[in-house]
């Protein structure tokens, strides 16, 4: 057994995890950690410009690559700063394993510089903690960190370590197995259930399927298009769903919910079979509750026994994996394809009637175009993350996305700042392929300095800020609901992104015409340095349709007459 | 509605508070909570005394049960239930029918000295609640409640 001292362990069990890269930022708490990443060969070190996007990186490496994403901070402030990544990450069930200096255990307690109560903070936003009082128990927490991680419903775990457990020495035992008595995700469905689900599916009219980011994580996206195929039952997703489905497969009904298709939501509305796949009902997507699915019986698959009747009653429950649920009620389903005809005729009626579109124009560049235009100019192999407001929805509305994995987007939490961080961490899952951050003039500038991470580590991303001058979702609202009291949302006055970008050593462009996007996007294709595309958009373009919070899910906003 | 929980979990670093945490968080009720390690093992008992209707209870029980150190959660079935009381009486205080109440409840003195007697007394909490109306009349200068202890049938 070898003798190490607590940071080496680290390095061994990233070594043992098969961890690649590492997102940090060093300081007092974690020399020690830092100082063997230096010695160690196993893993790359990327240094990130703040802590919350070292832990946004850490999620758009995890979300890209379906693997653990790793990263280091330091006590006090340096852990504080990485909250909003755990809750980002523990909003939508990534895995990933924060590690934070911590004052020496001496210390502890003692308000000592540089002290807070990681743990304590941290708890309600990760899957879960430890805070290390020993060298003896470091190898199994980290161990245990790693597993927890990536098992069962995934999410983050923080494992908080004083710094002279980073420089006592013990024996060093990775175990071999986990043997953690009280946590035993169940994957295999009650098979009672699957065959109770498989008899309501072939006795509904009108079944839908609603595919949730679960679908992506369990690796079950080919399953489901299998599943929709062999049963000719449509599809609508959660903005975490998205890829699971081809784009323009004719089941799939899109994105439902708050910023939804007219079909898909008429779908929930009139669907009298609910089957949730990896979905867990936000209110983003059911609008006013008593109203949503009300003609629906609900079958609920889900890995998290606490997601399922948390907020909708489901009828026929079924914990376990999707990916294993879903292979055996594959073979028990007989539903055929022709028994769904009429169902599928209503709604494509409905899809004609109001198709997702847009109204586009050659005096201003509409963000809706640009979506679609960089859609078809960079295909499939393209990975796509995104900040939070109008552009993120737009982006789902308007980029075909075919693949799971596809999208990097902060669902559960909408946290602005995530997009270019989080395309950074993605670059590093993909390599070669190109990651592009569409972000907003808002957005951008909540991460703005990770420019140069990407500069330092050459991994060039493509960011395309829609340029609307405005915190533009903030402003819908505010033109919708507050008589159009643009109270703190106007973005007239602007850094001038072009030179922004240059001075960090990348690439900047701005554009206003739809040739000059197309040529700036094929130089930033091609360019071995970040960019910045500063596209100025419409600036009172809304994201349509719209359901006010609140309303029933039908009750949509399809237009904008007259709210300019 | 009241309810009763009993919760078994790994007695390591933090886990009352992550228990304590989930309900601050998540808006649950806690009308009392006692909790003390299992003899002869690696686990500790909650008792939970809580309030809802049956879907928040079955979100706390789901809830608790997804907290990695939860090992086994007891909502269902009968319990026998005991929470404790101490009440501390002036020794000047007219004592006539102390004795009947305490014998009524089980009760009996914990310590006296040259000012103050402390009774005690154990018993499920709706006798508790009578046994303090009870002794009011003995105008107590203090009296401290604990929480309640769950066994299941």
């Amino acid at each position: 057994m070898k003798e190490l001292n607590g940071s080496q362990m680290i390095s061994e069990a990233l070594k043992l995890e098969g961890v690649e890269v590492v997102f940090g930022y060093p300081g007092g708490a974690a020399l020690n950690i830092y100082d063997e990443t230096y010695k160690q060969e196993y893993f790359r070190h990327v240094l990130t410009r703040h802590e919350q996007a070292a832990v946004h990186a850490a999620d758009g490496y995890a979300r890209a690559s379906g693997k653990v994403g790793v990263a280091f901070v330091t006590s006090g402030p340096g852990f504080t700063n990485a909250v909003t990544g755990l809750a980002t990450a523990y909003s939508d069930s990534i895995p990933l394993v924060l590690i934070s200096g911590q004052v020496a255990t001496s210390l502890i307690g003692t308000d000592a510089f540089q002290e807070i109560d990681a743990v304590g903070i941290s708890r309600p936003c990760v899957k879960h903690n430890y805070l290390v009082k020993n060298i003896e128990e470091l190898p199994r927490i980290l161990k245990e960190a790693f597993y927890i991680a990536r098992t069962g419903r995934p999410g983050p775990v923080h494992v908080d370590i004083p710094k002279d457990i980073t420089a006592a020495i013990g024996k060093f035992e990775y175990p071999k197995e986990i043997n953690i008595p009280t946590y035993k995700p169940t994957y295999k469905g009650n098979a009672k259930q699957i065959k109770k689900a498989a008899e309501i599916i072939e006795a509904s009219n009108r079944p839908l399927l609603y595919i949730g980011g679960g679908a992506i994580i369990s690796g079950a996206s080919e399953l489901i298009r299998e599943f929709a195929k062999k049963t000719g039952i449509p599809a609508i997703t959660t903005l975490m769903g998205l890829g699971v489905m081809r784009d323009d497969d004719e089941l799939n009904l899109g994105m439902a919910g708050m910023h939804g298709s007219y079909v898909a939501n008429m779908a929930l509305s009139e669907s009298d079979l609910l089957i949730a796949l990896g979905a867990r009902f936000d209110d983003r997507i059911t609008g006013k509750l008593s109203e949503f699915a009300k003609h629906a019986k609900i079958i609920h698959v889900d890995i998290d026994p606490s997601s399922i009747s948390k907020i909708v009653n489901a009828h026929f429950p079924i914990v376990g994996d999707l990916k294993s649920v879903l292979s055996e009620l594959m073979g028990r389903i007989n539903a055929k394809p022709e028994n769904f005809e009429k169902w599928r005729e209503i709604l494509a009626r409905y899809n004609s009637l109001y198709p997702l579109k847009y109204t586009d124009s050659e005096e201003v560049l509409k963000p809706q175009w640009v979506i679609e235009k960089t859609s078809q100019m960079v295909g499939d192999d393209v990975v796509v993350s995104t900040d939070v407001g109008q552009h993120q929805m737009w982006v789902a509305q308007f980029f075909a996305f075919n693949k799971p994995r596809q999208l990097v987007t902060s669902g559960g939490q909408g946290t602005m700042g995530f997009g270019l961080p989080a395309a950074l961490g993605a670059k590093w899952a993909v390599g070669d392929k190109p990651v592009i951050n569409f972000t907003g003039d808002g957005s951008i500038l909540m991460n703005i300095q990770e420019l140069m991470t990407s500069v330092v580590d050459k991994k060039p991303v493509v960011n395309i800020i829609l340029n609307n001058s405005f915190l533009g979702m903030v402003r819908q609202w505010q033109t919708f609901f507050y008589e159009h009291r643009y109270s703190n949302t106007d973005l007239s006055i602007q850094p001038d992104f072009v030179k922004l970008a240059e001075s960090f050593g990348g690439v900047g462009f701005r554009v206003k015409t739809k040739k000059e996007f197309e040529d700036a996007l094929n130089t930033a294709l091609k360019s071995d340095k970040i960019s910045l595309i500063d596209v100025v958009v419409d600036r009172f373009e809304n994201v349509l349709p719209m359901v006010p919070a609140g309303a029933a899910i039908y009750n949509m906003i399809l237009d904008d007459k007259g709210q300019k | 509605m009241r309810r009763v929980i009993s919760v078994i979990v790994l007695n390591e670093h933090g886990v009352l508070s992550r228990i304590s945490g989930l309900f601050a968080g998540r808006g649950y009720n806690i009308d009392s909570l006692t909790v003390a390690p299992i003899p002869e093992s690696g686990f500790s008992r909650l008792s939970i005394v809580t309030s809802g209707d049956e879907r928040v209870l079955e979100q706390i029980v789901k809830q608790l049960h997804k907290l990695i150190p939860t090992y086994k959660v007891i909502e269902s079935g009968e319990f026998v239930e005991k929470e404790m009381a101490l009440i501390k009486i002036p020794l000047n205080e007219n004592f006539g029918g102390l004795d009947a109440i305490l014998k009524a409840y089980n009760g009996s003195v914990a310590n006296t000295n040259e000012n103050y007697i402390i009774v005690m007394v154990a018993d499920d909490a709706n006798r508790i609640d009578n046994f303090l109306k009870a002794i009011k009349k003995f105008n107590p200068v203090d009296i401290v409640r604990g929480g309640s202890v769950l066994m299941d049938i």
